[in-house]
């Protein structure tokens, strides 16, 4: 091979946004099952889904929304030479998506304790609808959780590459892309959030 | 377009340059050429298997009752049949494998835009592909769903479904990193002068299958998920006992599945569109509305998905939505046929093989897409919705259209790649043994579905006896001609005499590289696009 060395940093982002696209229209078929869901039961949603904390889901928003400004200030960062200070900021994204898992097991936790949980005896005796809420609510939530471990992993991976001066101020394209992951699953629970904890109550 | 410089006739070109020894020089490649290869041999081989198992299902029909395996057997063979067919050959066999040996070399790119991802593509199909194969001798045996894997059956029966919904996704997540990768590659990597309308067509038609690809493969991808979900942790979302509706399933499947047939017949129309004009010495006609309907096609071709529902107990409201946008679709489609036979039309003709395996996909593409028609009017549906004639119909449309688009890229681009001719004339007389006995098969099947045999059993009543060993019959003819396609074309790729830069007299860049081409394509300088892809005058060919 020839010492040819091609770099196309909007090429790079262009198929981030592509995978993001996959990424928005895998969460789109649970989305889709919730509108279809929704508009069968009205009453039995709004009846399981008023047994959501909204507090918790609250919480959760803010510490998402804080860790995403984290990343957006931590490119900047980069960009004018300030190495240690998006360290920083990316330990605190990285801290942030701790919590967010932190507060989702005690969410979780606290549901499974009153036995609802996918599959549960006290599950079956409810009306159906409400069995339906609580199995989209698993999943979706289930599913995003794991989205929001990737991310932490690949903003770990950016650290250490920063770390190591592989990404720099002149070649960040990787963090940009790792940022963008973030902010999707960011994204996604900005739509799940209300669904789940506000329109119901 | 630019002169690249001469190589000797002994110059294996790519073949020649690995960064390491023996088969890891394959298999840890990020050459597009190599990785093309890699998916070429490995589609191929499961075609073979699924063409085996595909002449079992026959010789099972013979004779009415068991001939030669039992009812579970044959579920567990058929749902093998289609699911090696349509995840490891059709979907992956023109785009994943022609398109990474010629797409870069047609835009005048170096490689795609992300070589190592392309790789861990190719990667990802393997694993998928192996776990489909565990997935027979595993857990509670081979699945036997059929390849649509409809709930509630699929969630109940004690085969082994999860094993195979995972590969299932993990085939589906290469498949989305090639279309992102080829969208990417065509977008930035295009040379000077290559301008959107100087793109070929194959290219083209790569580039509107890779956006279904991108839009509606992670719907597959939550779907079997979801199944998944349901099998292993009881999140019954399409459990009635749950409060779920089967009928979901069915939606979020076809919402892929749909589109995917357009995944898998695009490109082999974009290997025609690049195959006629350079067999009748004649520019494309209507090149633009070729472009604008492949486009068409992955537009609409997302709004029909319903069409396979007819009977599954939607309104009839929506069954006449899906009707009418049903039809809506076959008009991108004759489009491109009409196209190409004005381009036939006072061509200077030049019957080589890749041109005959490109007319057969005209003829039976047409016959399988109007039988569309006859499934997508929501009356005739419903006689002879779940028969043989839906069998006889995508058959036509997928092995007579794709199989055969895939069989004219091997004979038109395989020399190319190889540097090495096979012989015509076999190739001549293969293609006419095949053509025969597709006929004969797949006739007979669209004629006992009128009749009314439904498909997916092991046993018929007596009265479909002669059609069905007519059928068997016909599988056979099918067999001897693929065996000698294969053998005469592995055997000239090998042994065959070494061809030139251009033995077709093709306009467009892969042409004007040498056979096989070098590492990177081209020489130090990159290639400069003067005109169109089947500007033959400017090109020198005429």
């Amino acid at each position: 091979m020839s010492g040819h060395v091609h770099k196309d940093y909007i090429g790079a982002k262009f198929g981030m946004w592509l995978f993001l696209f996959t990424e928005i229209l895998l969460f789109g078929g649970l989305f889709i099952l919730y509108a279809v869901y929704l508009t069968r039961y009205p009453q039995e949603f709004i009846s399981a889904g008023s047994e959501l904390n909204v507090w918790f889901g609250g919480g959760n928003t803010m510490v998402l929304l804080t860790s995403s400004l984290f990343v957006a200030i931590s490119i900047t960062a980069l960009r004018r030479g300030a190495k240690t200070l998006c360290l920083r900021l990316l330990g605190g994204t990285i801290a942030c998506a701790v919590i967010f898992m932190v507060n989702k097991y005690f969410e979780w936790s606290a549901k499974i304790s009153h036995g609802i949980y996918p599959g549960s005896e006290h599950l079956k005796e409810l009306q159906p609808g409400e069995m339906v809420f609580f199995n989209i609510y698993y999943l979706t939530t289930g599913l995003h959780g794991l989205h929001v471990v990737i991310g932490a992993v690949l903003i770990a991976w950016s650290m250490f590459l920063i770390k190591s001066d592989k990404v720099n101020a002149d070649d960040f394209v990787i963090l940009e892309n790792a940022g963008l992951y973030w902010h999707l699953v960011d994204l996604i629970w900005i739509f799940v959030f209300p669904l789940y904890y506000l329109i119901l109550h | 377009m630019s002169e690249t410089t001469a190589t000797a006739a002994n110059d294996r070109g790519f073949w020649g340059e690995a960064n390491y020894p023996g088969i890891f020089g394959w298999i840890f490649s990020t050459d597009h050429k190599r990785i093309g290869l890699l998916y070429f041999w490995s589609v191929l081989t499961f075609f073979c298997v699924g063409v085996l198992l595909g002449l079992l299902l026959r010789l099972e029909l013979f004779a009415p009752g068991e001939t030669i395996m039992s009812a579970q057997t044959y579920n567990a063979t058929f749902t093998l049949h289609g699911v090696i067919m349509i995840f490891l050959f059709i979907i992956p066999g023109i785009p994943a494998a022609f398109g990474n040996l010629i797409m870069p070399i047609q835009i005048g790119a170096r490689d795609v835009s992300f070589p190592k991802l392309n790789l861990f593509s190719w990667w990802l199909y393997i694993t998928g592909a192996t776990l489909a194969v565990t997935s027979l001798f595993t857990g509670g045996g081979p699945p036997d769903t059929g390849w649509t894997f409809y709930v509630p059956f699929s969630a109940q029966t004690s085969t082994n479904v999860s094993l195979a919904a995972v590969a299932v996704f993990i085939l589906g997540f290469s498949s989305i990193l090639t279309g992102l990768n080829f969208v990417t590659t065509i977008h930035r990597l295009r040379t000077k002068g290559m301008t959107w309308m100087r793109i070929p067509l194959f290219t083209w038609s790569l580039y509107a299958t890779a956006w279904i690809q991108i839009l509606a493969t992670p719907v597959i991808g939550i779907t079997v998920a979801l199944l998944f979900a349901e099998r292993v942790l009881g999140t019954g979302l399409f459990d009635p006992a749950q409060g779920g509706d089967p009928i979901m399933f069915q939606h979020l499947f076809w919402i892929y599945s749909h589109p995917a047939v357009y995944i898998m017949v695009l490109p082999g129309m974009g290997v025609i569109s690049d195959i006629i004009p350079v067999f009748s010495r004649k520019p494309a006609f209507g090149y633009k509305a070729i472009v604008v309907s492949s486009m068409a096609i992955a537009f609409a071709g997302s709004l029909v998905w319903a069409h396979h529902m007819y009977t599954s107990g939607i309104s009839d409201m929506a069954v006449m939505i899906f009707s009418f946008l049903t039809f809506i679709v076959a008009i991108p489609s004759a489009i491109k046929v009409f196209n190409w036979l004005a381009t036939l039309y006072e061509g200077s003709i030049l019957l080589d093989p890749p041109l005959l395996y490109a007319l057969s996909f005209i003829l039976l593409f047409t016959i399988g897409g109007l039988s569309g028609l006859v499934l997508g009017a929501a009356a005739a549906d419903v006689h002879v919705h779940d028969t043989y004639f839906v069998v006889g119909h995508f058959h036509f449309v997928m092995f007579g259209g794709t199989g055969m688009a895939f069989f004219a890229a091997m004979h038109y681009w395989l020399p190319k790649i190889y540097g090495r001719m096979y012989d015509k004339t076999v190739a001549t007389v293969a293609w006419g043994v095949i053509i025969v006995g597709f006929l004969i098969l797949y006739i007979s099947m669209k004629v006992v579905g009128m009749m009314g045999m439904p498909r997916r059993y092991y046993d018929y009543v007596p009265e479909f006896t002669g059609l069905n060993q007519l059928a068997t019959v016909g599988s056979w003819i099918l067999a001897i001609g693929l065996i000698l396609m294969f053998v005469n074309i592995i055997h000239g790729l090998f042994k065959g005499d070494p061809v030139e830069a251009n033995p077709w007299g093709g306009a467009s860049l892969e042409w004007q590289i040498p056979s096989p081409p070098p590492t990177e394509n081209f020489g130090e300088e990159d290639p400069v696009v003067t005109h169109g892809p089947y500007d033959f005058k400017k090109a020198g060919i005429l």
